[in-house]
């Protein structure tokens, strides 16, 4: 059987979760791979949310926020660039592979880029395999 | 007079220093044990055995406090025969708590180790690379034996239930003091929790930027390490660049390294509420950089951050090894 990748995504309720359902409006081929969470902000997703997830076996995870410029909450999304820019360097410090992790701007006009970050990362994420952790989907 | 509280020590793998905590209460440890009777204190100050700790009868022991992390076999047995003796268990001290600075041990293999600390380093003659081994037969008749290297580092409360926890690396024996106080009056928290004042490092830090009359939001816009400079004793330090974790840390210590020019590095233990004290570090230290300049200088400055944000609590983490 192939490797169906697991990724667990993080999706600002402004911008990324409006453009996942642009996606399905415009009736985007991506495949099913993304478990996608909605939050208030993309900079109210805390570190642990994403440890937890590789910890749990996940293969990915992916948080999506506004553009710069777009926040509703003014400068959420820099906080979420300070933040994320600080874990990725810890997950590939803890001996995952950063391109495990991915942080995405899309806003809620943008359905397709939606579904092409999701083919891309589902394709980057069965060149690397399953998550060394157990529980990773086989 | 009400019977006296038998209490206990027991050392896993740590350093000794939180017991040098509790004789650093000096003469209020002399009026301490006017209610206090030590049964137990091993492998450091009294001359018991393990085997006389495995000969008491269950329960017998009121309090006990053990220091240090889980890292041998030998500790594993340790602490789950000291459970089953001690009808209060304290996790005293930031390792047996969360793991302690030798967590991060567990960032690297046992090879790497081994080989660091029997072999490479500069002081060591060991031309035949030996490493210690658990059975060893000499003169064809003595077996001897060590303890075994687990593969990673372990809270107490990863290998027994724990009902107290104590941080600090050592507990500032202000606090020790405080700790013994409450166990003394038997005024203690719900089972579970810190022994602690909760209130964060900065809440005690005399260059607290609020005492000082500044008034708004604290922004890093450089990252300095100590190398770096001399920092100004008076002002905060993340003002002035040096990354201090008080904001995220326990001030049970009085804020003692910054008195002495020191940033924060949280042998206090997280804050009430928090679970991963590494990445609770790096989401508030995040969110005060003042812009992505500011985040990569602080890559560049420390080029390992599980090592930075987890300095005393890898093994609690989410993540508690390398994968």
């Amino acid at each position: 059987m192939s490797f169906s990748p697991n990724i667990v995504g993080f999706a600002c309720q402004w911008c990324t979760y409006a453009g996942a359902d642009l996606a399905g409006n415009l009736r985007c081929k991506y495949p099913p791979t993304v478990k996608l969470i909605k939050v208030p902000c993309s900079g109210r997703v805390k570190p642990e949310y994403i440890l937890e997830a590789l910890a749990q076996g996940a293969d990915g995870v992916l948080v999506g926020g506004c553009h710069f410029g777009d926040c509703h909450y003014k400068d959420g999304n820099h906080k979420t660039k300070n933040r994320m820019d600080l874990l990725k360097k810890l997950i590939e410090d803890m001996g995952f592979d950063p391109r495990r992790f991915r942080l995405e701007w899309i806003s809620g006009a943008e359905g397709q880029k939606f579904a092409q970050v999701i083919t891309e990362f589902t394709e980057e994420l069965i060149a690397l395999g399953p998550n060394p952790l157990k529980g990773g989907k086989e | 007079m009400t019977e006296k509280l038998k209490v206990g020590f027991l050392l896993l793998g740590g350093c000794a220093g939180c017991e040098m905590a509790v004789v650093d209460l000096s003469e209020k440890l002399v009026d301490a044990l006017a209610h206090l009777e030590v049964v137990f204190w091993a492998p450091t100050v009294a001359d018991v055995k393990y085997n006389d700790l495995e000969a008491m009868e269950d329960n017998f022991i009121d309090v006990a406090f053990i220091d240090g992390m889980i890292r041998l076999d030998e500790h594993i047995h340790m602490a789950k025969v000291m459970r089953k003796k001690a009808k209060t268990l304290i996790a005293f001290g930031v390792c047996a708590a969360l793991g302690g600075t030798a967590g991060m041990s567990s960032l690297h293999t046992k090879e790497e180790l081994f080989s660091k600390a029997f072999k490479n380093t500069p002081t060591t003659d060991n031309p035949d690379g030996i490493y210690p081994q658990a059975h060893c037969l000499v003169d064809g008749k003595y077996n001897l034996t060590l303890p075994t290297y687990e593969d990673k580092v372990r809270t107490l409360n990863q290998i027994v239930d724990v009902d107290y926890y104590i941080g600090g690396c050592p507990p500032h024996h202000g606090h020790v003091a405080v700790a013994i106080g409450a166990l003394v009056s038997r005024q203690l928290p719900p089972k579970g929790s810190w022994i602690t004042n909760g209130k964060a490092v900065c809440d005690v830090c005399k260059r607290n930027p609020t005492r000082n009359g500044f008034s708004g939001r604290v922004m890093v816009d450089k990252v300095l390490r100590m190398v770096d400079g001399v920092p100004d004793e008076h002002i905060c330090l993340l003002q002035q660049g040096y990354i201090c974790f008080g904001p995220i840390t326990q001030g049970d210590c009085g804020g003692s390294c910054l008195t002495v020019n020191t940033p924060c590095r949280g042998c206090g233990g997280p804050i009430p509420g928090n679970e991963d004290y590494g990445a609770q570090a790096l989401s508030s230290i995040a969110s005060i950089l003042d812009n992505e300049d500011t985040t990569a200088m602080l890559m560049e400055k420390y080029s390992n951050l599980a090592k930075f944000f987890y300095r005393y609590a890898l093994p609690s983490g989410t993540l508690p090894r390398k994968m």
